[in-house]
């Protein structure tokens, strides 16, 4: 789960991180309050969305004046920002974080995430802050510093010392330094982070260590032991449909295609939408209606599929091992009736109970097209698709 | 001969006692697996489906004699129930539920590795479907009906992608050795790599197949053991051509977060790496029926 820059500033201050002074406003008039609060000159507008890469897209605005503030404010609330992050439908922002000017000296990269391949937390570092890690990992790999912490004893101080050394911390902000990297590592433990990152981390003119962004990245699976985590969510950056698939038990990610598709089984379903692929069709979405697929979840995964207006035939595989196909079929040609659905359908059923799965299907009267293998299933649909898309031209 | 399972396993079930441990315990006594017995703690001494019921994993390895264990406790207390399992002996678990917090899981392979490896139990899953020998015995939640015994050693993130395979094979009248379920998370307690060590030793399995997705550096890790130490023919599958960059496909490890993590990435890295690649999941029995015939 994604928190605002906002939020993990507060996590972070809480754990030692110095962070500029700042506030949240929802409206344009707020935002003036709050740039009227933070003494300064120099107050800089950010847009709080659910991606980085803010600046490019106009999404942060330095402001000299109040009356500035006031048109940043403006010009940002309620406006979709779009980043490389977002995708082409881009992220809606309702939220502003007003913080006072930071007059920077130096910009670091610091961050801490999960590593699959050695199981540990790495903490990564970089001298050249700024700019996107990805990059400089390509131009300049031995400009970054990776250190790995033993999960059971954690980050110890040599460690953090070692990082601020490869930051090129002076040795008079050393101990401020150790401080804000334990800190971090700190909150990512705590709170069941799976990503922190400060891009930058800044050495301001003041000889002060400061996180100028902080980006936080949860575990969902860990959500019900970090109560004040999970009431962080904000749903306004998250896809409508994915909000509706999560309340329902699905797991759904929209995609840019037109096959609309209903499988059990996270694997079995990247599978289907390759051959669909394959085949020559591109999917709508992945979907995963899970283990237990009652008649009634089926109807939610079929509504959640047919809101997409880009579908324009539909594809359900469904290999039972717990599961019985006989319910999945019933569930099915219910949802159908339901719903009263006018698009084709491709119906694939295999594995516990089949016959009697495609012994209903067949009574049922409706014109679902029934399909035997994954491939004869693919084929199926992507012609069932093309048709429609000749009819309608 | 098989792996990690045979009809002797005498196996326990963590989490005996509840609804989802009840159905599966039934399942794979009715297919044939040696369940002697089961855990749910404060449940002690009590009799479930006509077997005993422990209040630890100890008691049961010191009165039954468990060696192997299957765990359906919830997500929230599974780390801990796995853990336990470890500390009492138990040689091989099957970790089934699903949405155990990743963390956790760090914690869970750092204790395993404190043990020498002799002694060190194997874990697979979280989030898995469990593993089957066929008529032999089954430690796992699969259709146990669509797998038939033979001489090919399958290892798997995916559940029911796993169950595709199986019946692809055996519409082909081919045959598995073991298959194996490793989960679909992050952090798992066997990779691809473990599994296809253990294929490679047995003498049943003739050819192993790698069924993968995309995220994560596990399809590759296991493609370079591959190479390096394996006589027998790997056959892979990678899963995820249409996944985009960044989002989470279902499995909380299928996700694309670095280069080299993507299904066309992964597929031509195995390539070179001299690995049978299934054109497409609908040709997964197809191709290890080719590479069987070519023995």
């Amino acid at each position: 789960m994604n928190i605002h820059e906002y939020q993990a500033k507060e996590i972070l201050s809480e754990y030692g991180v110095k962070i500029a002074e700042g506030g949240l406003a929802y409206s344009v008039v707020e935002a003036v309050q709050r740039a009227r609060e933070i003494e300064g000159d120099v107050w800089v507008v950010k847009a709080q969305i659910h991606s980085g890469a803010r600046g490019k897209a106009g999404g942060i605005k330095v402001c000299r004046t109040h009356a500035e503030v006031e048109k940043a404010a403006e010009e940002l609330l309620g406006k979709n920002l779009v980043t490389h992050q977002t995708g082409p439908a881009g992220k809606i922002c309702s939220r502003l974080y007003v913080e006072a000017g930071t007059n920077i000296s130096k910009e670091m990269y610091l961050s801490f995430m999960i590593d699959r391949t050695s199981e540990r937390v790495i903490m990564i570092g970089s001298a050249q802050g700024g700019m996107e890690i990805e990059k400089l990992a390509v131009t300049n790999p031995e400009a970054i510093v990776k250190i790995y912490i033993e999960p059971a004893v954690g980050l110890q101080d040599f460690q953090a010392r070692k990082m601020a050394f490869a930051l090129n911390i002076d040795p008079a902000q050393l101990n401020h330094a150790v401080k804000t990297i334990k800190g971090c590592y700190r909150a990512l433990r705590d709170l069941d982070a799976n990503i922190l990152e400060i891009n930058p981390l800044v050495l301001t003119a003041n000889n002060e260590i400061v996180a100028l962004d902080a980006k936080m990245v949860f575990d969902e699976n860990a959500l019900f032991r970090r109560h004040r985590i999970a009431e962080l969510r904000d749903n306004t950056q998250v896809d409508n449909r994915e909000v509706a698939a999560a309340e329902a038990g699905l797991s759904y990610v929209g995609l840019d295609g037109d096959i609309g598709c209903m499988i059990n089984g996270a694997g079995l379903a990247m599978a289907t939408m390759d051959m669909i692929k394959l085949a020559g069709g591109e999917p709508a979405n992945f979907l995963d209606v899970g283990g237990g697929a009652s008649a009634e979840r089926t109807e939610k995964a079929f509504r959640l599929v047919l809101a997409d207006a880009n579908v324009k035939a539909m594809l359900v595989n469904i290999f039972a091992g717990i599961n019985r196909c006989d319910w999945i079929a019933e569930g099915v040609v219910q949802a159908v009736r339901n719903i009263d659905m006018k698009l084709p359908l491709v119906v694939r059923l295999s594995g516990t109970n089949v016959e009697e799965g495609r012994r209903i299907i067949a009574d049922s009267g409706l014109p679902i097209i029934t399909a035997d293998t994954l491939a004869d299933a693919a084929e199926k649909v992507v012609r069932a698709r093309n048709e429609i898309v000749a009819q309608r031209a | 001969m098989a792996i990690l399972i045979n009809e002797k396993t005498r196996i326990i079930v963590q989490g005996f006692t509840g609804r989802i441990g009840t159905f599966h315990a039934q399942e794979m006594i009715d297919y044939g697996s040696n369940v002697v017995g089961g855990v749910t703690p404060g449940k002690g001494g009590q009799k479930h489906l006509g077997l005993p019921v422990f209040n630890t994993v100890e008691e049961a390895v010191d009165q039954v004699g468990a060696e192997a264990s299957i765990v359906f406790v919830p997500p929230a207390f599974a780390a801990d129930s796995i853990m336990e399992a470890a500390d009492a002996g138990i040689k091989f678990c099957v970790s089934i539920t699903d949405g155990i917090p990743t963390q956790d899981m760090m914690t869970v392979k750092n204790f395993l590795r404190r043990f020498p490896k002799e002694d060190r139990m194997m874990l697979t899953g979280p989030n898995c479907a469990g593993t089957i020998s066929p008529g032999r015995a089954m430690l796992g939640i699969m259709p146990g009906h669509i797998y038939v015994r033979g001489n090919v050693g399958v290892v798997g993130r995916s559940g029911t992608l796993g169950y595709e395979a199986a019946d692809q094979m055996r519409l082909l009248g081919i045959g598995i050795s073991t298959s194996v379920g490793i989960g679909g998370d992050p952090i798992p307690g066997s990779s691809h790599r473990d599994i296809l060590e253990k294929l490679e030793q047995d003498p049943e399995t003739k050819v192993a197949l790698m069924i993968g997705e995309i995220g994560g550096p596990q399809e590759v890790e296991a493609g370079k053991f591959a190479k390096e130490n394996m006589s027998k023919p790997l056959v892979a599958y990678i899963a995820g051509l249409t996944a985009p960059e960044g989002r989470r496909m279902g499995h909380a490890g299928a996700i694309i977060s670095s280069a080299g993590e993507s299904a066309a990435e992964k597929v031509a890295i195995l390539k070179e790496l001299g690995v049978t690649i299934c054109p497409t999941p609908s040709l997964m029995g197809q191709t290890i029926a080719e590479v069987l015939a070519k023995m």
